[in-house]
């Protein structure tokens, strides 16, 4: 822990360095494979949607001694349409899935279940879905991410700039993309749960680039007038010294999201809390990455085409080629204000 | 932003934060023990429960869905639950406006008759009433004279039928159009025979409910009939108003269950009828809409129907409480084993969020009815993440600054300046998706939605009225500010290039 706290003040100082803004070809050729494997997964495979959104019926029973093949037996002569899926859950659940009922079927299939395992109505778990119902829920959570993204870059734009705003949204889609892609890859059940960890995942990758912008600001702030770093420069100090915050936040939030999908995926082997933290975790982890390799490279790229940061960089190219910083050693500055340590440069000549 | 080296004010301020805090503690465990709200109210999904979601659809072409209706759709089916007589059924609207579902939560194992129950769109009739009894108790002796037109089987089922028992009046809607009828009052007081239907609801164009300046201002209730329903109506009134009582009476009947019955004084040919009686104002109005709307004044879709048992429940409950455990477990190892005795901080900060946030729990449950449900818990543990986050940016920021080499006491007040921002910001972002979700969502994704944004709230003041005050407060033990290599202040650790420097301590 404490050569990991060593990190961060070396990094802090700019004696370790990252270059991870100047390098953004690298990050976005790898997003763009992944983002491209996610669209291929989405066309071919398709998400696994559950039965909220197809409309369908669910039954479990909490008995240990009912094995699957005696579960489908039970309900195999009920006529249901379509797929029956039965699976075992954890050790003492069977659930069994079909797709749209009538009530009339829904009644014989319950009916089925009591008299052949001789279980009370009251002790089986249903969920039964309308077939419009999914339709209803997709659209509510469409219009809620359209509105989150909306608001949230009026809001950044005017807490941060507007260029932050749009460059943090490219990495929430981006987030989100993947993330989605992720799941038609490996074809996790998509639930409502699942939805809701998308919607929050996109609050939380925010979370973690507001982090890093903050810093990019205050170190880019007065940059045009010292004419000592280019914007990149000064966005790559930003992303390193945020480095270490980074991924301790990270940490911080992945492992109680993690406590959710262990407990929620070993003890109780299906439903929400495993859908949702599933999808948190694999977009938290996404969303890590944006944060420090998509969304301020992205930044930098689109600041640098000010012409005011264009200007900036041949003034500091002019100095030769490297920001060189010998004159001012990190002498704490009195205002606090303006560049504060400036990156050594390892094998300057 | 810029946050000049002016002296450090350490005094008076952290005290006054940390009182504001107890202050607040105290007064919301106040709020809790005088409301009497010793637990955190469950959702039907953690202790069993059947819930009902349905999506209101316009029936006919006529029938628009308006925010009126569903209104009133919301309580007629409300009192449809009660009437099962399950304690803490409760029907809800969610959503806003027009774009709302109807969300309907039974608990424990009753729950299986609501789903038979609601959603049928039972509709409103006037029949003519062939007999009436008070007499409520059901008895097997037959009625003594029977009415014409009345055969001895319906007679027989006239005499049992008992309307002190809640199941008379649960309204079932299985009132054939053509049949003679038996049925209860809505509230029990008096039986009835009725007469096939002869008008319908839907025949009904207005109905409003009105005071009568002039007279002893009764209420009374205006009801105008379409050309079919004129026509009808005119039949009706013409023929029993010349009839014995209670012949004379024409009942409106609604899911099977008689809402008034009113005496007709003479034939009604023009379609305006105007009913009186000792109505008050509610009484009128809800006649009146009960008039207008027919029955449910909506169709609906089946949305959802899950029903739980109460040892899934138990297991769920389980399973949310161990999770949180754990992952509050985890990030508070994390915390000492990496910022060491900084990290007591965390833990401190968490305690006192987790405080807040479960009185708060016990006061929203009696004040705004709020339940936790599985999803609600998974909210609040995700929120341990995001609230143990600020802190870090806090931390990390302080030690940015005792970086540039001030002192301890220095470092916490001008990274506080700086961490503020990141964040207020912050939690801004997480509040705004919190709010957004919980009003573009429907049950479990609210419940959710409802924690992460009361956590973070919680988060901001903590670390306003707690966290900062409390560093500030340490800053000044020589402990910390001498940077002990277990304070999480050490040089080492910290990686501080230039040794200690500024340590005045």
């Amino acid at each position: 822990m404490a050569k990991f706290s060593g990190l961060g003040g070396r990094l802090y100082s700019g004696e370790t360095s990252f270059n991870i803004v100047e390098k953004r070809k690298r990050w976005y050729s790898i997003s763009a494979l992944f983002i491209l494997a996610s669209i291929a997964a989405l066309v071919i495979q398709g998400l696994h949607l559950g039965i909220e959104f197809k409309g369908g019926a669910s039954y479990t029973l909490n008995k240990p001694s009912v094995t699957v093949e005696q579960a489908r037996a039970a309900v195999a002569n009920i006529g249901i349409e379509g797929e029956v899926i039965v699976q075992k859950i954890g050790t003492t659940k069977v659930r069994i899935q079909t797709g749209a009922v009538s009530p009339a079927q829904s009644q014989a299939i319950e009916t089925a279940l009591t008299s052949t395992f001789g279980v009370s109505a009251e002790s089986i778990d249903t969920q039964l879905v309308g077939p419009s119902w999914g339709k209803e829920i997709t659209k509510k959570a469409l219009y809620g991410l359209i509105a989150f993204l909306l608001a949230v870059m009026l809001f950044l734009a005017m807490a941060f700039e507007p260029k932050m705003a749009i460059a943090a949204i490219v990495a929430v889609v981006h987030d989100v993309f993947i993330t989605v892609g992720i799941y038609a890859l490996v074809g996790f059940d998509v639930t409502p749960a699942t939805v809701i960890g998308f919607l929050t995942i996109l609050g939380y990758s925010l979370y973690d680039t507001v982090v890093v912008f903050d810093k990019v600001r205050e170190n880019t702030k007065s940059v045009a007038a010292n004419s000592k770093m280019t914007y990149s420069q000064a966005a790559n100090l930003a992303v390193n010294q945020t480095l270490v915050r980074s991924a301790n936040t990270s940490i911080i939030a992945l492992l109680p999201v993690g406590s959710i999908l262990f407990v929620g995926a070993g003890l109780l082997g299906a439903g929400t809390l495993k859908d949702l933290s599933l999808a948190l975790f694999i977009g938290l982890a996404v969303g890590t990455y944006s944060s420090v390799f998509i969304a301020p490279p992205f930044l930098a790229q689109l600041r640098e085409k000010e012409p005011a940061m264009q200007a900036l960089a041949k003034r500091v190219s002019a100095r030769g080629g490297a920001p060189v910083a010998t004159e001012m050693k990190a002498v704490r500055p009195s205002t606090g204000s303006g560049p504060r340590n400036q990156p050594k440069r390892k094998g300057r000549k | 932003m810029s946050t000049p080296t002016k002296p450090v004010k350490t005094t008076g301020r952290p005290v006054r934060a940390l009182a504001i805090l107890a202050a607040l503690i105290v007064g919301l465990l106040a709020t809790a023990l005088i409301q009497g709200a010793t637990s955190v109210r469950l959702g039907l999904d953690l202790r069993g429960g059947t819930s009902v979601t349905l999506q209101p659809r316009a029936s006919n072409d006529s029938n628009k869905i308006t925010s009126e209706a569903i209104d009133q759709a919301v309580s007629i089916i409300r009192q449809r639950v009660n009437s099962l007589g399950v304690a803490e059924s409760e029907v809800t609207a969610q959503g806003s406006g027009t774009n709302r579902q109807i969300v309907i939560s039974v608990p424990g194992d009753s729950g299986r008759r609501v789903v038979d129950l609601v959603g049928q769109t039972a509709e409103l009739r006037f029949r003519q009433v062939l007999a009436e009894s008070s007499a409520l108790g059901g008895s097997n002796a037959s009625a003594a004279t029977p009415a014409a037109g009345v055969s001895p089987e319906i007679n027989a089922k006239f005499a049992a039928l008992d309307c002190t028992n809640p199941a008379s009046l649960q309204g079932t809607g299985a009132d054939a159009p053509t049949d003679v009828i038996v049925a209860c009052s809505r509230t029990g007081s008096s039986k009835y025979i009725l007469g096939a239907a002869e008008v319908l609801g839907r025949q009904v164009s207005k109905a409003t409910a009105g005071i009568d300046q002039q007279g002893a201002s009764a209420w009374y209730v205006l009801l105008t009939f379409n050309g079919e329903g004129t026509k009808a109506f005119g039949n009706i009134t013409a023929r029993v108003t010349s009839l014995a009582s209670p012949q004379n009476q024409v009942a409106i009947v609604l899911d099977g269950l008689v809402v008034s019955a009113p005496v007709i004084r003479e034939a009604i040919p023009s379609g305006n009828a105007q009913i009186t009686g000792s109505f008050t104002q509610v009484e009128a109005q809800d006649l009146a809409n009960v008039l207008k709307y027919g029955a449910l004044p909506l169709a609906f879709d089946r949305g959802e129907v899950q029903q739980v048992s109460p040892t899934l429940g138990a297991d769920q409950l389980h399973a949310g409480l161990l999770a949180g455990a754990l992952g509050l477990g985890l990030v508070l190892l994390f915390s000492l084993l990496y910022y060491r005795a900084l990290g007591l901080v965390t833990v401190g900060s968490l305690a006192i969020a987790g405080a807040i946030l479960y009185l708060l729990f016990l006061v929203l449950g009696k004040s705004i009815g709020f339940t936790l449900t599985l999803a609600g818990i998974a909210g609040a543990i995700v929120s341990i993440g995001i609230t143990a986050d600020s802190f870090i940016v806090f931390f990390e920021r302080i030690r940015d600054e005792a970086r540039e080499g001030r002192s301890l006491r220095s470092a916490v007040e001008s990274g506080w300046a700086r961490a503020r921002h990141t964040i207020i910001v912050a939690d801004m972002v997480s509040i705004l998706a919190a709010v957004l979700l919980y009003f573009f969502a429907v049950g479990g994704v609210r419940g959710f939605a409802f924690t992460l944004g009361l956590t973070t709230l919680i988060d901001l003041l903590v670390v306003f009225i707690f966290t900062k005050p409390i560093v500030t407060v340490i800053a000044k033990m020589n402990f910390f500010a001498s940077g002990h290599p277990l304070s999480g202040f050490s040089a080492k650790s910290i990686g501080k290039s230039h040794p200690a420097t500024a340590l005045e301590a």
